[in-house]
């Protein structure tokens, strides 16, 4: 996958709370499938199919242990995701900051209590 | 100073972009709707020129902003009020005129005055899923990217004085 597709996965993997909800749990370790669906009102096979999701975007990754397959976090592309996220905030902060100075501005004659 | 901006991802359409600021929500409010406050702040990228700014402040009326940088390019968008209650919340559909953001999106603003600061949230919907990561992706970050680069060399003598 290039960076266009592999963002499109993890985007389309975070957009959801059940997905979000399964990467916090598995911020805190590894989980099983079992153990994953606990929380939620949900079947296995539900959840099997949001980790899949997850897994296609690498965001989760599996691990060796046969029976448990435990499931783990990976890092990596939600760092890549929130780059992009973190460049289209900067655009905006670089206006906001402005409009800060301009409401200093625009209060400082009217009230002239020493901020 | 105010809570930092964050941008939220808060369903597979939306950008949520919300940022604290220092002042009376009637205040801020003036500061997204009156051209000449707009025109202020709302500067586009650094290093371009803020060349049209018209804003008909009525539910149907209309907006138009352009921005031009100094190599003639000219960026536009504009869009129509949907909903305007001031100091409080204002809806309007937006729509750059290259149309990167696949097609119009609606921009929902809620001003929340707490104190003397006022929150502001800016939901912004996309026509698609795919919409809103090309708006993450492409277009804005890259092109304003350009923009800033371009600028920090020509300001090196610090913040212009407004």
């Amino acid at each position: 996958m290039n960076t266009s597709d592999r963002l499109d996965a993890t985007f389309l993997a975070l957009a959801d709370p059940t997905r979000r909800a399964i990467l916090t749990r598995l911020a805190k370790g590894e989980a099983s499938v079992a153990e994953l669906a606990e929380p939620f009102a949900m079947s296995q096979p539900a959840i099997s199919k949001h980790l899949k999701i997850l897994e296609r975007a690498g965001l989760v990754s599996q691990g060796r242990r046969a029976t448990s397959r435990p499931r783990k976090i990976e890092a990596a592309p939600l760092a890549e995701a929130n780059q992009w996220i973190e460049r289209y905030r900067e655009v905006w902060e670089r206006s906001f900051s402005k409009l800060d100075s301009l409401l200093a501005e625009l209060q400082a004659p009217a009230t002239d209590t020493k901020n | 100073m105010p809570a930092p901006l964050s941008v939220e991802l808060p369903s597979d359409r939306e950008i949520l972009i919300t940022r604290d600021f220092d002042g009376p929500a009637d205040l801020v409010f003036a500061c997204w709707t009156q051209p000449k406050l707009v025109r202020r702040w709302l500067t586009g990228p650094d290093g371009w020129e803020f060349v049209t700014c018209e804003i008909d402040l009525r539910v149907g009326g209309k907006y138009r902003f352009v921005w031009k940088n100094v190599d003639g390019v000219v960026m536009g968008m504009g869009g129509t009020y949907r909903e305007i209650k001031p100091a409080k919340r204002l809806v309007s559909s937006e729509l750059f005129d290259e149309d990167w953001t696949g097609g119009e999106t609606i921009s929902t603003i809620d001003f929340i005055e707490e104190g003397k600061r006022t929150r502001t949230l800016n939901r912004i919907v996309y026509s698609s899923k795919e919409a809103r990561d090309g708006a993450l992706k492409t277009g804005m970050a890259d092109g304003m990217e350009a923009g800033y680069r371009r600028l920090d060399t020509m300001l090196a003598d610090g913040p212009a004085k407004v």
